[in-house]
């Protein structure tokens, strides 16, 4: 089966975002003054086979730590969904 | 011993690798050859710099595509059995990335590229590039970077500082944000370093600093050390 990974990394909260307040800055200049905070982060597609969903969400999960994201300083979350769909 | 023989690793992407040489080879007089980033081979270095730049574009993060390269694998390895390891801007965030050092670099506190002098106060002569300098003193160093702000968890943090891991601090206050005012770490060994400001711009007094040498100075001396490590370690048991 083939299925398609969506995969969004963000900085963890306690992590300074100095792009996310610039844009958030940028925002309120606009008159979007409802705009509390901006986290900016990364969305990344993985498509790839799996025997199962099961399997392909275990593989995608350790992408994720050992590559798309760095548990250092961000979070990730990721829906996987059948390629054909 | 005869002095150390240098390997200075070159990513696609890196551009401070033809300075870390110029430093080593025509300024200090070191023996010290390219490392290609494909190759696996460490031509039998006695030490190693992973220089400045854009390793493979800063794709995804900073340094973190470099850590999977076959030179990486090498290096990992070197470190691990106590080779000397220094990792300079680009450098330093591909030793966090693979995990030689503790923490992350991320993105300067005022999204600005700094490219200046900084002061950098020496807080710490037991690694393997910092043993022939003197705690206390300040180096003038050149940083020019816009992802150095230092960032790890407070436990990782507190435990850095206890265990005397932090070897350089922005003498005036960290200009990117850094925790800490941190320019420069260790790992707990001592033997595998990494620091934003670059070394190898501060080795020739006609560019305004010399302050750098001593980093590289340091090597052999660590070396040797090593070396009669076994005695001194017995000496300081007795004691």
């Amino acid at each position: 089966m083939q299925f398609v990974a969506k995969v969004y990394v963000t900085p963890k909260p306690a992590i300074l975002d100095p792009q996310g307040k610039a844009v958030a800055s940028s925002l309120g200049s606009l008159g979007y003054q409802e705009v509390s905070d901006v986290r900016l982060g990364k969305y990344i597609e993985v498509r790839l086979d799996g025997e199962d969903r099961d399997q392909a969400s275990s593989r995608v999960d350790e992408m994720c730590r050992r590559l798309l994201a760095n548990e250092v300083i961000e979070e990730y979350r990721f829906e996987l969904e059948d390629a054909a769909a | 011993m005869s002095a150390p023989k240098w390997g200075v690793v070159v990513f696609p992407g890196s551009n401070d690798d033809r300075d870390t040489l110029y430093a080593l080879e025509t300024v200090l007089g070191l023996d010290a050859v390219p490392l290609w980033h494909a190759s696996s081979d460490l031509q039998g270095v006695d030490a190693i710099a992973l220089p400045g730049g854009f390793s493979y574009g800063d794709y995804l993060r900073a340094g973190a595509l470099a850590c999977f390269s076959p030179i990486m694998q090498a290096v990992t390895a070197f470190a691990h059995e106590g080779g000397p390891v220094l990792g300079i801007c680009n450098g330093f965030q591909i030793l966090c990335e693979a995990g030689l050092l503790p923490g992350a670099l991320v993105r300067n506190r005022d999204l600005q590229f700094i490219c200046r002098t900084e002061y950098l106060k020496v807080e710490s002569t037991g690694t393997a590039f910092s043993c022939q300098l003197e705690k206390g003193d300040t180096l003038a160093i050149p940083v020019k970077h816009g992802e150095g702000c230092f960032a790890v968890d407070p436990d990782t943090l507190a435990s850095i500082e206890k265990n005397g891991q932090v070897v350089f601090r922005y003498a005036e206050g960290a200009p990117n944000g850094s925790l800490d005012d941190i320019a420069g770490i260790s790992s707990e060994q001592g033997n595998v370093v990494g620091l934003m400001p670059h070394p190898e711009h501060a080795v020739d007094a006609l560019l305004g600093s010399t302050d750098g040498r001593g980093l590289f100075e340091s090597v052999a001396r660590w070396l040797e050390g090593e070396r009669g490590g076994a005695t001194a370690a017995a000496q300081g048991a007795s004691r």
